[in-house]
């Protein structure tokens, strides 16, 4: 790879931009692309380049075309995020868990008693109402959303967010009993089964976790199986 | 920014500060992977030519032809492709405890 392209990347990388490198395989020759734009050396016809796009969107790295046109593609799509609402004990575990597996992460909680600095050392707390900082940066396909407050005050604003958003996740902690009397408020509010259904609830696969990080890893778990497609419940 | 992306920043950043130290520099990336294999596609290692390595392409299986031949790519710039795994194993005397296969790239960072 040419010095010059590796410090694009590079430089694209830092900028938390979405982009693939493209290597011939037969020659060597490379290429950048961006969603929008392309640099380097290799120059590809448009219905492949909106194939590496689609690979780029997906975040697959992986082979395309044939003989002298094969291509290998590298994506460096910027990384899936978990945005808690809560800044609970659970959280505490959950955060740096899901920082590990490769999830940025975003903890929400207009609470400063709860959000200080001391409970979570080194982590910009976001301290707005859960609604208006998921106003601010909306769910995405890339966003798994979790309330862990309990309290509908906090919780059911931040789910009405999540519901309206493509967030490839929601979550809420709580008991079945405080689970239904959450979608009963929520059908009030005007959301039919087939969206409440979207929501993990309680949150987290059934591994019969007591402590908070016990709970974490159960939660964390379900957003890797949601993220791979896999069976949540 | 998450630990996997400072992770594979570094291998990045790691390829291009060895490179401003004046040492040779490849890099490997597992390209396609068949069966069961313990790294996806895009996985690096960064070799340098003192055959100090960071990253992987198997889990540690093949890591070691890998650094080997990435040394020859070091010295002729020329960019290969390498099958590794069960299915090929008249190439290659070392597969994959898995019983997959893996196809790595690897190239000089010029």
């Amino acid at each position: 790879m040419q010095r010059k392209l590796l410090d694009k990347l590079r430089q694209a990388r830092a900028e938390g931009l979405p982009v693939a490198l493209a290597t011939r395989l037969g020659d060597g020759v490379q290429g950048l692309i961006f969603d929008h734009g392309s640099a380097g050396d290799l120059t590809l016809p448009p219905d492949r380049l909106a194939q590496v796009r689609t690979m780029l969107d997906e975040d697959r790295s992986g082979v395309l075309g044939e003989g002298e046109e094969e291509i290998f593609v590298r994506s460096y799509a910027p990384a899936a995020e978990i945005v808690v609402v809560g800044a609970v004990h659970i959280s505490q575990y959950l955060l740096p868990m899901a920082s590990m597996s490769g999830l940025a992460v975003r903890l929400i909680d207009p609470r400063r008693a709860f959000a200080s600095p001391e409970r979570f050392p080194g982590l910009e707390i976001v301290t707005a109402w859960p609604d208006e900082a998921l106003a601010a940066q909306p769910p995405h396909r890339r966003s798994a959303v979790v309330t862990l407050t309990h309290d509908p005050k906090l919780d059911d604003p931040a789910l009405e967010v999540a519901l309206n958003s493509p967030a490839f996740y929601i979550g809420a902690l709580g008991s079945r009993r405080t689970h239904a009397q959450r979608l009963e408020r929520l059908t009030e509010r005007g959301f039919g089964p087939e969206q409440l259904a979207r929501i993990h609830g309680p949150a987290g696969l059934d591994l019969g976790s007591r402590s908070p990080a016990e709970i974490a890893v159960s939660v964390l778990a379900q957003i890797i199986a949601a993220r791979h497609g896999k069976a949540t419940r | 920014m998450t630990q996997n992306e400072r992770i594979d920043n570094d291998l990045l950043d790691t390829a291009a500060q060895w490179r401003d130290q004046g040492r040779g520099v490849a890099l490997a990336t597992v390209i396609k992977t068949w069966g069961s294999s313990p790294r996806p596609a895009g996985s690096h290692l960064v070799v340098a030519d003192d055959t100090t390595f960071l990253g992987s392409v198997s889990g540690g299986c093949v890591e070691g032809a890998v650094v080997r031949e990435a040394l020859e790519v070091i010295a002729d710039g020329k960019p290969r492709v390498l099958d590794f795994g069960v299915s090929d194993q008249q190439a290659w005397d070392v597969g994959l405890a898995c019983g997959g296969a893996i196809r790595i790239m690897i190239e000089r960072i010029d």
